[in-house]
């Protein structure tokens, strides 16, 4: 089983309408995993039926005791994370600034404070209209750890597609260079890089191969909008050929992308035009890059 | 006055708010822009000013020392990151796990594990006549952003008084990171598009911002395209509408070549003006 993970760095470059189309493509042989946890947007084009669905716990929070603690203030001295101001005389968790790390229970000499386990969001497995699975989350509002949330996404999606012997994952990877898309990355057997040729995308480009890089994982790169900078997409391909990543397409400037979101249909369903072949030419180009 | 520019899904469009922003109201007022998107900092690609300032960042991390070490395993047993593991007869530290809590090095018996700074990113301030730059990087491996964030936060509030307009480039999501980006802000412009992603994820963001009980209003980037559902739902919701930035290819390029957005189209200027007098407003709020 081959698992392709699709990332941008960069925010808005058509990275779920492309993994989407990808799906599309795919049909019965792919399974799909949407570990963009954090703003989760494949559901909108897949039709899932939420057919299975599970908490998920990660990390922990303190909690104060009222009614045991004597206020020797210990807890708060401790505490790296300002997460324990004293209001109206009290010593009082803030959740949003508690990290969990148990120092502050581990200090209570009377043990007042307990750490509960954290609800960080919600993960489903789904039946999608390709005739495939998805597996996608939901992360909680302000939640940490989306990194493992992530691996969760994976780690199910990997197990299914064992399971029903499917030859590919997709993965709708994460934005950023952070602990969610090194969450995304890690097990890939390539990676498909979605880029724009603004200042912007080509920067975010560069910073996220070199994580890339560091995975050693085999890279392609999509140019969309190419024709919007002519200049920045000269330089862009001049950086895929010097770093040896595969140069998959270049994409015009199509709205298309946005028609299609709207319909909530992947492009390769909505547009019957050239967009459509060179998205198909892709995804073969694509699977044949991982085999 | 703190004003933070977020949204829940990326690519919408925060970075060319943040910085038009920024140096429209330049013009006339004192104002710095930081980009807290510390992962993938952009505001920096459009705004012109010389380098001020460049520092290094550290977060404290244990280092293992060995001679004094019983191997006795507190340590292990009291990080809740899994970031210092007993390997037999070593102590093994993985810093990019580690959340800084100290709770290992300050409660080893024998002191084994002292804190030492490591290097997890840089901050640079830039200026420009009225407008103060500040963005900070983080180093690519490193894993965690909130610490950076932090930091960044406190160089600013040690600069930069209530005379100046403070602009806040935040992270794209929902998650800690864009909490810490946005908490201590007096208001916060989430900026989206009228498609279906853009409503969705605008949902997630009005809902953090909620949870956070701060006061925040909605742009729409790329006005035009995609469908009403995103102005239905702020008049549903009754979330005030800021401005509305058109849909266009020829923005969409100069986007490209890093070139400012209000100054080349007048219609843009027109909707940072009514955003303007907006910001004034709460600004007199603000400092009484």
């Amino acid at each position: 089983m081959k698992e392709i993970v699709v990332i941008s760095g960069k925010g808005g470059t058509g990275k779920t309408s492309l993994t989407a189309s990808f799906a599309y493509l795919g049909g019965k042989d792919v399974i799909v995993a949407d570990c963009d946890v954090d703003a989760a947007d494949m559901h909108l084009l897949m039709q899932p039926d939420f057919a299975d669905e599970d908490d998920f716990y990660s990390g922990e929070l303190a909690h104060i005791n009222q009614y045991d603690c004597i206020q020797c203030g210990k807890c708060k001295e401790v505490c790296r994370f300002d997460a324990i101001p004293i209001i109206k005389g009290k010593y009082i968790v803030d959740p949003l600034s508690c990290e969990g790390c148990g120092y502050c229970a581990r200090v209570c000499p009377i043990d007042a404070i307990t750490n509960k386990d954290l609800n960080v969001g919600k993960w489903y497995i789904s039946n999608i209209k390709t005739g495939s699975m998805m597996v996608h989350a939901k992360l909680g509002i302000g939640a940490d750890n989306s990194g493992k949330l992530v691996a969760k996404v994976k780690s199910e999606a990997k197990d299914i597609a064992e399971e029903e012997r499917k030859d590919i994952a997709i993965v709708d990877g994460s934005p950023g260079v952070g602990c969610p898309v090194v969450s995304s990355l890690s097990g890939a057997s390539f990676v498909v890089l979605v880029t724009e040729p603004s200042v912007s995308g080509y920067h975010d480009l560069k910073r996220v191969y070199e994580l890339v890089k560091k995975f050693n994982i085999k890279a392609g790169c999509i140019i969309n909008k190419y024709d919007i900078n002519k200049k920045v997409t000269a330089e862009i391909v001049e950086f895929l050929k010097k770093e040896n990543i595969v140069h998959i397409a270049n994409l015009p400037y199509d709205e298309d992308f946005t028609r299609a979101m709207t319909n909530g249909q992947t492009i390769v369903e909505y547009s019957d035009n050239h967009l459509k072949d060179l998205i198909t030419d892709s995804w073969n180009k694509i699977k044949r890059s991982v085999n | 006055m703190k004003i933070a520019i977020a949204s829940g899904k990326g690519g919408t469009g925060k970075t060319t708010l943040s910085t038009n922003l920024a140096s429209f109201l330049a013009e006339e007022h004192e104002v710095v822009l930081t980009d807290l998107d510390v992962e993938e900092p952009n505001s920096g690609l459009f705004i012109e000013a010389d380098l001020v300032r460049e520092k290094d960042k550290f977060k404290m991390v244990p280092e293992w020392s060995a001679d004094e070490c019983i191997l006795c395993g507190n340590c292990q047993k009291v990080c809740n990151f899994h970031a210092v593991i007993q390997l037999g007869e070593m102590i093994m530290v993985f810093p990019e796990l580690c959340h800084g809590c100290y709770a290992c090095s300050e409660l080893c018996p024998t002191s084994s594990l002292p804190m030492i700074p490591k290097k997890m990113g840089v901050l640079k301030h830039f200026r420009n006549g009225n407008l103060n730059f500040v963005e900070s990087r983080l180093d690519i491996g490193e894993e965690q952003a909130v610490p950076l964030i932090k930091q960044t936060h406190k160089y600013i509030d040690q600069q930069f008084d209530d005379n100046f307009i403070r602009i806040f480039d935040s992270p794209p999501g929902t998650s800690c990171p864009v909490i810490e980006a946005t908490k201590d802000a007096d208001y916060i412009i989430l900026v989206t598009e009228p498609t279906p992603f853009g409503l969705h994820d605008l949902k997630l963001a009005v809902e953090t911002m909620k949870e956070l009980k701060k006061e925040f209003g909605v742009v729409i980037n790329r006005f035009g395209i995609g469908n009403d559902d995103v102005l239905a739902y702020c008049n549903e919701e009754q979330i005030k509408v800021l401005a509305k930035i058109p849909n266009s290819r020829r923005i969409a390029e100069l986007y490209s070549q890093g070139r400012l957005i209000y100054k080349e189209i007048p219609e843009v200027r027109a909707e940072l003006e009514k955003m303007k007098d907006l910001i004034m407003g709460k600004m007199k709020e603000v400092v009484k």
